[in-house]
């Protein structure tokens, strides 16, 4: 690595973050920080605290310490509203879309920080609403096309087969047209084609979106191919970071992995 | 045979946005507007007028505002005939208090108020959720009677706290025959149909689905949740309350807060339950049901059954058959009967293939 070339600022950083659920530390004084542009893949045994940290970069936990800085700003504290406002969007580990809605409103929904109509021109569409609602649609077509579930657009989501109500989850989160999008788990349960099929959305969502990504994800095998960047959490506790082969090196990662001989 | 959509290519977003996406659907549905307009005024009864249709009209509009609420943004609610009766002595009120305040300014004005009395017992939505907002929307079904009874203002002090109607007159026309009142009644519901059908395929009825289906999620995507939810409760009680209005003017004629009861929320809630939860169709079909059941049953029963048990049991049981209705059809199709017309539209569409 070229280390006298200095490094852009990182668009999320994350410092001595804690968080406790009554006597539960979930999270002890974890800090690291994703640079613009990267994948970077939080791994760790099941409870080690990785989504409750995706939970507060995004708002919906309040950390009891620490501070999240994001796109050259410190977040104090923040409410999921203000996180999308500012372009987070995530997925979640069990798929939260609206299941009595079709895919093509699922994904016009995941726009609505893009609507400049107010309620009374939707209502009568009048003003900028009829222009707006096309050119929503544009763009909904397009993340459509991108995620290749053109065949579903009208199809009601809650009917549609797991594998494909992850990549609407995905399609959703793009619409936002986010700066940060944070995946959890978007190929939990999905066999070895689907996976494939998901990791190369995410590649391409990385090229042709430059989105920075954080994601969660418990193949070892596709995090070293997808990630530039791996942090890996054990007990809410830091125990490795840094490119996917040194952290494949790290000796306490392997152990709690694989476990060690005391 | 007739329902085919070959070679109806839509090729703008716009015309994929319409309401009838299919040239049948458009023209039945004009014809339909077109009957109902011209051709039932020289046909229809009086009976019929006054005793079925525009029961049935009202009714449809005020399962069209329990629909926003419940169908599509998901709140419960049993305080739609508060709501109702909100409207309808608000009406009642700047048409008698307002010198030469038109009759449709009054009903105008009237949904406004409902309007805003649903926003203020819409609040405590913003903090509980789920049956906990019944509870709420069931203390404006009470608090509202309560006061329309014992606060004669209300009322012009007439005795009972009973309103009566005032002239209908509007544009300088005359609408006070059963035909008139038919006329005006079909003339708002259908212009507040097409403003309901345009308001669920907005943004803002995207919004409300979306709280409806999973809150959570649609609050880290963005959406404003305590403005949705309260736009909910504010649509709904407009429409609510321009139902009340013409259900005390052009139905009743007079109405007192008791007609207003708890009664009639439920009727509006089975409306929508038996007619489709998030559907427009649904409210018209739902109120069709609830207002022509009945007639027909007792059709039947005078006419197989009389005599032989005594008229008292005769509706008793009645009830009872109505009853046993609801219940097996919410069990053979608990999406209700938009969903029966949807499948049966699907059929149609591929018929004689059977998919």
């Amino acid at each position: 690595m070229n280390t006298t070339q200095p490094l852009p600022p990182p668009l999320l950083q994350l410092e001595h973050i804690s968080l406790s659920f009554k006597a539960v530390k979930a999270i002890t004084n974890i800090s690291f920080a994703v640079q613009p542009g990267e994948i970077c893949a939080l791994i760790g045994p099941n409870g080690a605290g990785k989504s409750s940290l995706l939970n507060v970069i995004n708002g919906v936990y309040r950390p009891d310490e620490g501070a999240i800085s994001y796109n050259g700003e410190t977040l104090h504290i923040m409410q999921p509203q203000h996180a999308a406002e500012r372009g987070i969007a995530r997925t979640f580990q069990n798929i939260a879309l609206f299941k009595g809605m079709t895919v093509l409103d699922n994904v016009l929904t995941g726009r609505n920080l893009h609507v400049h109509s107010s309620w009374l021109e939707q209502v009568f569409n009048l003003g900028r609403a009829p222009q707006e609602a096309v050119r929503q649609r544009k763009k909904a077509e397009e993340i459509i096309d991108f995620l290749d579930i053109q065949p579903w657009r009208n199809s009601v989501v809650g009917n549609l087969p797991y594998g494909l109500q992850k990549r609407v989850e995905l399609g959703r989160a793009l619409a936002a047209e986010p700066k940060l999008l944070l995946l959890d788990e978007p190929m939990a349960g999905m066999n070895a084609e689907e996976k494939q099929e998901m990791s190369r959305f995410i590649l391409a969502t990385q090229r042709e979106f430059t989105t920075t990504i954080v994601l969660i994800e418990h193949d070892i095998g596709v995090v070293m191919t997808l990630s530039n960047h791996v942090v890996v959490l054990d007990y809410g506790k830091k125990i490795g970071d840094g490119k996917p082969e040194e952290v494949r090196q790290n000796p306490q990662v392997i152990a709690a992995y694989l476990g060690t001989k005391h | 045979m007739l329902y085919r959509e070959a070679g109806q290519f839509i090729s703008h977003y716009r015309a994929d946005q319409r309401l009838f996406r299919l040239r049948q659907d458009r023209i039945g549905f004009y014809l339909l507007l077109a009957s109902a307009f011209v051709l039932v005024p020289y046909c229809g009864n009086d009976y019929w007028f006054s005793a079925i249709l525009i029961p049935f009209l009202v009714l449809s509009l005020a399962g069209m505002g329990l629909n926003f609420l419940t169908g599509y943004a998901g709140q419960l609610s049993l305080g739609s005939a508060a709501f109702m009766a909100v409207g309808a002595f608000s009406a009642y009120n700047f048409n008698l208090r307002v010198e030469g305040l038109p009759f449709l300014l009054s009903i105008l004005l009237g949904g406004v108020v409902a309007g805003l009395t649903g926003v203020i017992f819409g609040l405590p939505s913003l903090k509980i959720k789920g049956f906990y907002v019944l509870v709420s929307t069931l203390a404006a079904q009470f608090f509202v009677q309560w006061v329309f009874t014992n606060f004669a203002w209300f009322s012009n002090d007439s005795s009972s706290g009973v309103i009566t109607a005032p002239p209908l007159q509007v544009f300088g026309l005359d609408l006070s025959s059963p035909a008139g009142r038919y006329l005006l009644t079909l003339t708002i519901v259908t212009a507040l149909g097409l403003l309901a059908a345009n308001i669920v395929r907005s943004e803002l009825g995207r919004n409300w689905m979306a709280v409806r289906d999973m809150d959570t999620a649609a609050a880290v995507i963005g959406i404003a949740i305590p403005k949705t939810k309260l736009l909910a409760f504010a649509i709904s009680s407009f429409y609510l309350g321009i139902a009340g209005s013409l259900w005390a003017f052009t139905y009743l004629g007079t109405v007192e807060p008791h007609g207003f009861d708890i009664n009639r929320s439920f009727q509006i809630l089975f409306i929508i339950i038996i007619g489709g939860m998030g559907s427009i169709l649904g409210n018209f079909l739902g109120a069709a049901f609830i207002v022509l059941f009945p007639v027909l049953m007792s059709h039947i029963a005078n006419g197989l059954l009389a005599g032989v048990i005594d008229a008292g049991h005769l509706e008793n049981f009645q009830k009872i058959v109505f009853g046993m209705l609801i219940i097996g059809f919410l069990i053979k199709e608990p999406n209700g009967l938009a969903s029966i017309w949807q499948t049966f539209r699907q059929q149609l569409r591929v018929w004689p293939l059977r998919y």
